[in-house]
């Protein structure tokens, strides 16, 4: 697959369908992948890979990458597709700046899976079918690449590519069985006072870095009300651990069913919250209460929340289910 | 030296804390961090905590003082949290370095009294590092994880926990542990040997930071590679608040709706609004946010404090990073003899 995906890179730069392209850069070791734009066939060969720690998703560089002059070509999985596609939605890509190349993807590996089997010190990974063999400090090991999977990946929802000029592999399908809502329908099994205590001790963890927002395709606002000095909410000022919580709370309400469920949130905090779980709990409810919807899909159906029907839930909504769980 | 069998260390966790505060690196939902020791608490498998062990000295938030608005009069409330004796058990030696570099930013006149006087409550009992991470380089700054530094050295060596006190304060946090039996350097002696064999090992061990001072200080600002090392950088503030020796704060107003609590929270230099409340025009764009946080480290700290980097090679931003930017591949990249 990198061999494909590196030859199809430098032939769009040589036949000038494109001036650069959006790719992931080799780094000190195997897993730590940098999203790079490489402009010659020669950064190409040394330094673009594709491979099981590809994870990072490309759509929202394309925001400004599409703002540029000429154009860029960006390798984008599945997943990332409909990032693009409600990135395109929004009108906040350049469509024709663009050369999308959907590539194929079977799951991606996350590190800290391999550290919590165990691994210490691994200098290296390799994949060999269903089988990952990492070498370490203290001698190698080897696991079921399917064991180190993100859990993004585990629970995927789409293999499809919904949006490319060209793809390279075998396209796949929307997966009807996911099992993504298997732990939002666990958290709302739990009484409130459970959940609440799940949410608090998640949250506790954050360190207000802000990652999770950064790296959202669907924050894009200009300037993010948590970065303006004068809101009185300003990113760095969390006066409480209670506004930490409303942080992630707030931001998962602003992109409710924009949201594709991409799950970069949570591959990108650096201390492991289940931030996706918020806004899997957002889709199932609008699934729910407004028809199956998928935010990337297409380029034509409206988002629930921002659209309105004459027979949409009222906010009475809120009380009967309150009544249920109560 | 002193030694205990490891499976009493839950013993002496309660001896330390029946005197008086003791934290050590524990997993909170996953994620090691430094905690409050309570019975059963055990220590967690990970090498090193996703924050650092700065947060007991330099917390990531603190109230420094209380205002009520009284028609034209302001009232000043004393609120800060005067503090108390304190143990903190298990730090590693790039973070235990990582408090002379605060020392040299905080203690530096005038001194900040609410750093001071967390140092001057906290003993620091540390641990040697029998499994280094490939993320591991400490050793470029001259530090060795098999004498690990602070108040009290530790190390786990078979199936006991050596200590050593090296200050005042460590004499008298051990002479206060009655479980504790004397015991000779040899067993240490052989897990430094086992260390050392590891450190061997280390891809990073090599970084050369030649060139990084502040003669060269204009040819590293001006480097052209600062637009590809910065293009993918998210701004986000992970880096720096996982980084021991990232010391920037902003100090804000919270109106709690019947007066006003000033507190102080750390600040990211990767922020659009960082030192934006100095001046207007702050640094506009990610490159000159990213070239900040990296020319400080590398080169403004070593200028101004002796050569002193501003990194400890704790690895923390290298596993962290969402896009796997670091110190690493910066100074690689516009080191000596770098492309």
């Amino acid at each position: 697959m990198q061999e494909l995906i590196r030859q199809k890179a430098i032939e769009l730069l040589e036949n000038g369908t494109v001036d650069r392209v959006l790719g992931w850069k080799a780094g000190e070791f195997f897993y730590d992948l940098t999203p790079a734009v490489f402009r010659t066939r020669e950064e190409i060969e040394r330094d673009f890979v594709y491979s099981v720690f590809s994870g990072a998703n490309f759509s929202k560089y394309l925001v400004q990458e599409s703002r540029r002059e000429g154009k860029i070509a960006a390798f984008l999985k599945p997943c990332d597709t409909y990032s693009f596609n409600q990135l395109l939605k929004e009108h906040r890509i350049w469509r024709d700046r663009v050369h999308v190349v959907g590539i194929a993807c079977d799951g991606m590996c996350d590190i800290d899976k391999i550290r919590a089997a165990g691994a210490r010190g691994i200098t290296a990974v390799e994949r060999d079918g269903d089988t990952l063999k990492i070498e370490t400090l203290y001698g190698p090991m080897t696991m079921p690449k399917a064991d180190a999977e993100a859990e993004r990946c585990i629970s995927c929802k789409s293999r499809k590519l919904v949006v490319y000029d060209e793809k390279i592999g075998e396209d796949g399908d929307v997966i009807a069985d996911s099992p993504r809502f298997d732990m939002v329908a666990k958290l709302e099994a739990m009484t409130p006072d459970e959940r609440f205590a799940f949410w608090r001790g998640e949250l506790s963890k954050c360190i207000r870095c802000n990652a999770c927002r950064d790296v959202c395709p669907a924050c894009t606002c200009e300037k993010c009300v948590f970065d303006n000095p004068k809101s009185g909410i300003a990113q760095k000022a969390a006066a409480n651990s209670f506004e930490e919580n409303m942080y992630h709370i707030i931001r998962a309400f602003h992109v409710a069913s924009r949201c594709t469920d991409c799950g970069e949130c949570t591959r990108v905090c650096p201390q492991n919250i289940p931030l996706h779980l918020l806004n899997r709990k957002f889709i199932k409810d609008i699934n729910a209460l407004y028809g199956d919807y998928q935010a990337g899909a297409d380029l034509e159906t409206r988002p629930a929340l921002l659209d309105f029907q004459k027979d949409d839930c009222e906010p009475s909504v809120v009380y009967e289910r309150g009544g249920e769980q109560a | 030296m002193k030694k205990l069998n490891r499976s009493r260390i839950q013993e002496l966790f309660a001896a330390i804390a029946a005197g008086q505060r003791l934290y050590i690196p524990a997993d909170n939902k996953g994620q090691a961090q430094f905690l409050p020791w309570v019975e059963g608490l055990e220590m967690t498998g990970a090498l090193n905590t996703v924050r650092s062990a700065k947060d007991l000295f330099f917390p990531q938030t603190e109230e420094l003082i209380g205002f009520q608005v009284k028609g034209r009069e302001i009232q000043l409330q004393e609120i800060r949290d005067p503090g108390e004796p304190f143990v903190v058990f298990g730090v590693r030696a790039c973070d235990a370095a990582s408090f002379a570099i605060l020392d040299q930013v905080f203690l530096s006149e005038p001194a900040d009294t609410f750093y001071e006087a967390r140092r001057n409550h906290g003993t620091v009992v540390t641990l040697a590092c029998g499994r280094p991470e490939e993320t591991c380089f400490c050793t470029v700054f001259g530090i060795d994880p098999a004498v690990p530094g602070g108040d009290v050295s530790g190390w786990f060596a078979g199936e006991a926990l050596y200590l050593q006190a090296a200050t005042e304060k460590g004499e008298a946090l051990l002479a206060s542990l009655p479980m504790l039996e004397d015991a000779d350097d040899a067993a240490v002696q052989a897990e430094q040997e086992k260390i050392r064999t590891v450190l061997e090992k280390l891809p990073l061990k090599d970084l050369n930071l030649t060139g990084f001072d502040g003669e060269h200080l204009m040819e590293k600002f001006n480097s052209p590679a600062w637009a590809s090392l910065s293009e993918s950088c998210l701004g986000c503030g992970t880096c720096t608040f996982v980084c021991p020796t990232c010391q920037c704060y902003d100090i804000r107003d919270f109106d709690t709706g019947h007066g006003v609590r000033r507190f102080r929270c750390w600040d990211s230099c990767m922020y659009s609004d960082f030192t934006m409340m100095a001046h207007g025009t702050n640094r506009p764009t990610q490159l000159e946010r990213f070239r900040q946080r990296f020319m400080h480290k590398l080169v403004y700290f070593p200028a101004d404090h002796e050569g002193v980097y501003g990194c400890v090679g704790c690895g923390r931003c290298l596993t962290r990073c969402p896009i796997s930017m670091n110190i690493v591949k910066v100074a690689k990249t516009l080191g000596e003899g770098a492309k």
